[in-house]
């Protein structure tokens, strides 16, 4: 029980309830498109367009959900692998940097070797992304587990990091020559971009690749042994020590997860719909992801779910700036609230929310 | 003016931001919550301040309006965190999304608009000192944050009101048992937090850099966040760690006037890559870390 306003106590529930848990997003939804739909009209938008630019528009056409699947391939990435590390606590909040690095690792290549051919040089981005993205988790990891210190700060200031050296590459030794001074680099060569998935769109083979990353992380902490342990290690420390797995190894299990995954969405990034290095190379995708693994409830298939949802907001959100003029901003205040409530909601998978009889409110 | 006298002249408005927004997050801390959001709270107060000067409201009401809406965001993390028992971790990033949006929302329009700050006040006969001059002469704000440090201080540390904040943080259910309502003093420790956090971002926003550009909070609410661990919560020791980050991300400006060819990009990162340092150097002592630590910090308490 807790106090709680409005004569309402909480009862933890027995077992987590299961409609609960599917209801929590759709309420969270609710609540956050009312408040959203007060703002807009505090805003002077038309809310009605704007609902209409965001959560239809989206779907209708054929072109506009291609846009979707591609928005979504980084965020279900990087949110997979998230999730892996928040179930067993260890809270990764720089997969922006990880994604950065591994955007950075994969461009390597086309501006060393822009000559090079071959059909593998894509597939080698894609790795070396995923590389660079673990090795710039590797520092929150010892920092975490060697010095003790709190892998939500080292992971964030890595992230500004990233971002600054992206910076230098760009206006210094990797900016391109012939590009009239823009902070970017060339433009990749044909073997190093990703093979388009279906003609016509820009929807390349990394969505298949995000969805096979998906399935891996289901079977590895739905079903596997470790999983399990470092499921069990968020749940109850003590626990799992004693039993002998380490939390050390948890934490270098969850970044480097977190980190490999975030690389490779920046490598399918540059080598996908960007062509080049560019300075918005991640457009807040590692950001947005967290919000997409609470959203989807933590869990590899919820977070599927979670990530077209997130996705589809996204490009809705585009669509709002060009036809009812709302700022992209407003597309990160929606989510910021999305969470807010889906967290309150989720309140209601643990607990049950029981009127309290005033005879029994203390003064 | 040479290159330590600069750092000595600008290093308290420097640490200003910082020393409020840790010195609110030292209280809500020492009460057991730990609040992620500072940023989003910053840049929320950041904006709203900046907003109400630029329409001539003056400083003062700016302050106001962002001590208010930082506050704002506070209670809704606490009404998360403390009333629904929420992830604590999960609430704070969740406010720190939402704040960096509705900053990046409102301030739309006053993308690279200027306000004017505040004239300096100058403490008679010291500010005319040699090389350690430009430290007595400083904006209200830096003033006003000094005083409300000591204060700070005074209160945590000798008042009744500091002993139960304090109590409530190591022992939650023992200061529930003998009368005290720990969650009506975890939510006042916590508005109380946004309210500082407000007042940093409306002292960067109009006062520091009076110059609207989206993300100007750039990390150093997470910096403050970093800094109470640096002092491992105490008071003294937010005001040397703040005071120590100013003079940083002073020293590489001066060490490039001076001529030393110093990379922009790494002078930006500088203050990241000290904070990680620093924290790995103080987080590695345990026992420090146990003994001054906060013994409830981030658990959720419910009777």
């Amino acid at each position: 029980m807790t106090e709680l306003p409005f004569r309402l106590r909480l009862i933890r529930r027995d077992g987590a309830s299961r409609r609960a848990a599917l209801l929590a997003p759709l309420a969270a939804l609710l609540a956050a498109g009312l408040v959203n739909f007060l703002l807009y009209i505090a805003m002077g938008k038309d809310p009605a367009a704007v609902f209409y630019a965001m959560l239809v528009e989206p779907f209708v056409s054929w072109s506009s959900f291609s846009e979707v699947l591609l928005k979504l391939t980084p965020l279900l990435l990087i949110a997979e692998g998230l999730a892996v590390g928040f179930r067993a606590k260890v809270i990764n909040i720089g997969a922006e940097g990880q994604f950065i690095l591994g955007a950075i690792f994969a461009a390597s290549i086309p501006v060393w070797f822009p000559e090079a051919t071959g059909g593998w040089i894509w597939a080698l981005m894609l790795l070396l992304g995923g590389i660079g993205g673990a090795l710039w988790a590797t520092v929150p990891a010892f920092w975490r587990v060697r010095l003790n210190a709190s892998e939500i700060l080292v992971t964030l200031m890595m992230s500004l990091i990233a971002a600054q050296l992206l910076n230098y590459l760009l206006v210094g030794p990797w900016k391109d020559p012939m590009g009239f001074n823009f902070p970017q680099s060339v433009m990749f060569q044909n073997d190093a971009i990703l093979p388009t998935l279906i003609p016509g769109t820009r929807v390349n083979v990394a969505l298949i690749l995000a969805f096979v990353w998906a399935g891996l992380i289901y079977l590895y902490m739905q079903k596997s042994f470790q999983g399990y342990q470092l499921l069990v290690g968020g749940l109850a420390p003590h626990a799992t020590a004693y039993a002998g797995f380490s939390e050390g190894r948890a934490v270098w299990l969850s970044l480097l997860i977190g980190g490999f995954a975030a690389g490779l969405a920046g490598a399918a990034e540059v080598a996908g719909p960007l062509g080049q290095l560019q300075r918005s190379v991640s457009s807040g995708y590692g950001y947005t992801a967290i919000i997409v693994a609470y959203l989807g409830g933590l869990h590899p298939i919820g977070i599927i779910f979670s990530s077209l949802l997130i996705a589809a907001l996204n490009i809705g959100g585009d669509n709002a700036m060009v036809s009812a003029d709302l700022p992209k901003a407003a597309v990160e205040v929606f989510q910021g609230s999305l969470l807010v409530f889906y967290l309150a909601a989720i309140t209601l998978v643990r607990f049950r929310i029981q009127w309290r009889p005033p005879q029994e409110v203390r003064a | 003016m040479s290159g330590l006298a600069f750092i000595i002249a600008g290093m308290l408005a420097a640490a200003t931001p910082f020393l409020l927004a840790a010195l609110g997050e030292l209280v809500a801390e020492r009460s057991g919550v730990l609040n992620l959001g500072i940023e989003g709270m910053m840049a929320f107060g950041a904006v709203v301040a900046f907003i109400i000067v630029h329409q001539g409201g003056g400083h003062a009401a700016g302050f106001l309006a962002a001590g208010v809406a930082g506050m704002a965001l506070a209670l809704v993390f606490a009404w998360l965190a403390l009333s629904l028992r929420a992830n604590q971790v999960a609430a704070g990033l969740a406010i720190a999304i939402l704040g960096e949006g509705l900053s990046a929302l409102f301030g739309k329009t006053y993308e690279s608009t200027t306000v004017t700050g505040l004239p300096k006040i100058a403490v008679p006969g010291l500010a005319d000192l040699p090389v350690a001059g430009g430290l007595f002469q400083q904006d209200p704000i830096v003033w006003l944050t000094l005083l409300a440090t000591l204060g700070l201080w005074y209160a945590l540390r000798f008042t009744k009101l500091g002993l139960v904040i304090r109590a409530v943080g190591e022992n939650p259910g023992a200061a529930r048992a003998i009368g005290y309502p720990v969650l009506a003093i975890r939510y006042g420790a916590v508005a109380f937090g946004g309210l500082m956090a407000g007042f940093a971002g409306a002292y960067a926003s109009t006062v520091y850099t009076p110059l609207w550009a989206e993300g100007m909070i750039a990390g150093r609410g997470w910096i403050a966040l970093a800094l109470v661990v640096f002092a491992t919560w105490m008071t003294g020791r937010v005001f040397f760690g703040a005071v120590l980050f100013g003079a940083v991300s002073l020293g590489g400006l001066a060490a490039q006037a001076s001529g030393v060819s110093l990379n922009s990009q790494f002078l930006a990162s500088l203050p990241y890559i000290v904070t990680i340092i620093v924290l790995g150097i103080i987080s590695s002592n345990k026992r420090l870390l146990k003994i001054n630590g906060v013994a409830s910090l981030g658990e959720p308490f419910g009777p």
